[in-house]
């Protein structure tokens, strides 16, 4: 049997070893201090989506086309478009608008698995907090527009294979370009040739 | 070092002589006097208070290995400022159907005793606010004040939960006051007096050169200043004796109706009552303002008061880290088969020790007298919660 106090002794040591520990052991401490000591996010990790552009000009080098795929897709339906036009009405391959609401976004990531044109992406900005509940949570085109190179910066794994996607396709329509200019131009050579010596009827 | 240890006392003088040298009159530099050791007094432990309610988070964190408070001001140090404000511009919501004038009243007659109880204590050599003789005797009988405020809470709040918490502050502070009490007294029954400056003398000294002559260092004084500290945390209404406001059954007690400034009251005056019976257990068995060693004398005396205070009160922080709550039952029979025996016990032993002449024999004695008491009771008491290794019936 144990001598009376002696449990209550015991919890007194476990506490002060907990107390003092907390100051000699630093992984004692679990606690981030946020906004000194920030996370160091895993790659993969994502917030919101956001419009990827080639080059310096965020309207010349937009990569979205206006498809309305994402559109369409979207679950909770947060992303809104409007195809632009020129001055004749005739609809042209970009948008005029393009807003998500991200208080409605959900991060599921579809519009970016829909995406043909490789354009929207997943950003990681998670410091999104604002005084205003509506406006500033409404991105537009300016806001969402963010370069390749940001891109790369955030997701170095997945641009790198989107850019050698781009690439590749790239080279395909070239070469296909090619075989059928190819194509082409082998076929006015028989045309011609045809036409310079008329074949002999065969029996 | 004597500059500084009379530095409090100097300090006012010589503010009192350049009002004189003014042309302040005789009777008003008197009561100018008083005013300033009473302010400087409650401004000090307002001071602590604000202090104790910052590093009590701090300690109870770094026990479950935290941070704590940290983000107002250096360290987090100004985290009362900050929960001063909030306290104030709070409402004050009064319910409709609560007694007004007592629910108005509670908060207020809860800081008299606070405040009343510090003019006793001794915070240093010759400094004690209000030279009482029988100044134990004051403290236990104005300190029981709190209990009619407590009651006043909960029963003006009109609410259940209130009055529950008050009924059982009140049975929890009144079981607690006997052993509170008859520990007390041993000391006072050892030092001949009830004055605590009489009290703090009895314990100056050196024993061999070293050990200070506090009745800590008995069997009897050891087990009464036990006894006296547990009564103070139930007085006090600390965990682990914090059934009051157990919020986990009682939402906040008689604290339930009660926001803004008024509970800042409350609080306030819980802590500085915490620290006035931290004062007095210091008083009585830590040697009050002497020193732990005889070279450390040359610290003014107030410094070793308030430093010792502020360990008792640390102390209470670390108990309040380690043990749960308990159950009123428990409580209760805690109070009444263990610690009021044990009080009984501490006071015979400390009679042994004064009639066998206060020498190793009358130390070996009372260990006697206080250690069979203590083993009966503990093992009577453990037998009955023997800790056994739990079985599952299914999940095995």
């Amino acid at each position: 049997m144990n001598f009376p106090g002696i449990g209550l002794l015991k919890g007194f040591v476990v506490t002060a070893r907990n107390f003092l520990g907390s100051y000699v052991e630093k992984d004692r401490l679990t606690t981030r201090q946020y906004p000194e000591e920030r996370p160091k996010l895993p790659e993969n990790s994502r917030s919101f989506p956001f419009l990827v552009f080639d080059g310096e000009d965020p309207e010349a080098g937009m990569r979205c086309v206006a498809c309305k795929i994402c559109e369409k897709e979207c679950p909770p339906q947060c992303i809104y478009i409007i195809q632009d036009r020129d001055a004749a009405g005739k609809p042209l391959k970009r948008p005029r608008i393009f807003d998500i609401d991200i208080s409605v976004c959900m991060s599921c990531q579809i519009c970016v698995e829909v995406c043909p044109f490789e354009s929207i992406r997943m950003d990681t900005d998670y410091e999104l907090s604002s005084f205003d509940r509506f406006g500033s949570l409404v991105l537009d085109k300016s806001k969402l527009l963010k370069s390749n190179a940001y891109y790369h910066g955030i997701h170095p794994t997945e641009a790198s294979e989107t850019d050698a996607r781009i690439e590749a396709d790239r080279k395909k329509k070239e070469a296909a370009a090619a075989a059928k200019a190819e194509a082409a131009r082998k076929a006015t050579a028989e045309k011609a040739a045809k036409a310079a010596h008329p074949p002999e009827e065969t029996k | 070092m004597e500059l500084l240890e009379r530095a409090p006392v100097e300090l006012k003088n010589a503010f009192l002589r350049v009002l004189g040298s003014l042309g302040v009159p005789e009777g008003m530099l008197a009561i100018l006097s008083a005013v300033l050791i009473i302010g400087t007094v409650i401004g000090v432990f307002l001071g602590l208070f604000a202090l104790m309610s910052v590093m009590e988070r701090k300690i109870l964190a770094r026990v479950q290995n935290r941070y704590g408070p940290n983000r107002a001001g250096p360290f987090g140090l100004f985290q009362p400022v900050a929960d001063g404000i909030k306290m104030l511009t709070k409402e004050d919501l009064v319910p409709r159907a609560a007694d007004k004038v007592v629910h108005f009243l509670a908060p207020v007659v809860m800081m008299v005793p606070a405040l009343l109880v510090l003019a006793i204590l001794p915070y240093g050599r010759d400094m004690v606010p209000v030279e009482l003789e029988s100044g134990i005797l004051f403290f236990f009988a104005v300190g029981a004040g709190t209990e009619v405020a407590i009651f006043m809470a909960g029963w003006a709040s009109n609410n259940k939960y209130s009055v529950l918490g008050a009924m059982r502050a009140i049975a929890q502070m009144i079981s607690y006051e006997i052993p509170l009490v008859i520990s007390a007294v041993t000391a006072a029954m050892i030092a001949g007096s009830l004055s605590p400056s009489v009290i703090v003398a009895a314990q100056g000294g050196f024993a061999a050169g070293f050990l200070p002559h506090w009745f800590v260092t008995t069997p009897w004084g050891f087990t009464a200043a036990l006894l006296f500290y547990i009564g103070a945390l139930a007085e006090s209404n600390r965990s682990p004796f914090d059934l009051p406001e157990g919020e986990s059954e009682l939402v906040a007690g008689h604290l339930t109706e009660y926001s803004g400034f008024k509970y800042a009251t409350f609080f306030m005056a819980e802590y500085i009552g915490m620290f006035a019976i931290c004062g007095m257990f210091v008083t009585l068995f830590l040697g009050g303002w002497q020193a732990p060693l005889p070279f450390l004398t040359v610290v003014p005396s107030w410094i070793w008061f308030f430093g010792k205070v502020c360990f008792v009160a640390f102390t209470m922080v670390w108990v309040r880290a380690t043990l749960p709550r308990l159950r009123v039952d428990h409580l209760l029979a805690f109070a009444w088969k263990f610690l009021l025996p044990m009080s009984f016990a501490a006071f015979l032993s400390a009679a042994c020790w004064h009639y066998a002449g206060r020498g190793p024999a009358a130390w070996f004695l009372s260990l006697v007298v206080v250690g069979i008491p203590y083993l009966v009771l503990g093992l009577s008491f453990t037998s009955r919660f023997s800790v056994s290794r739990r079985t599952y019936l299914f999940s095995e």
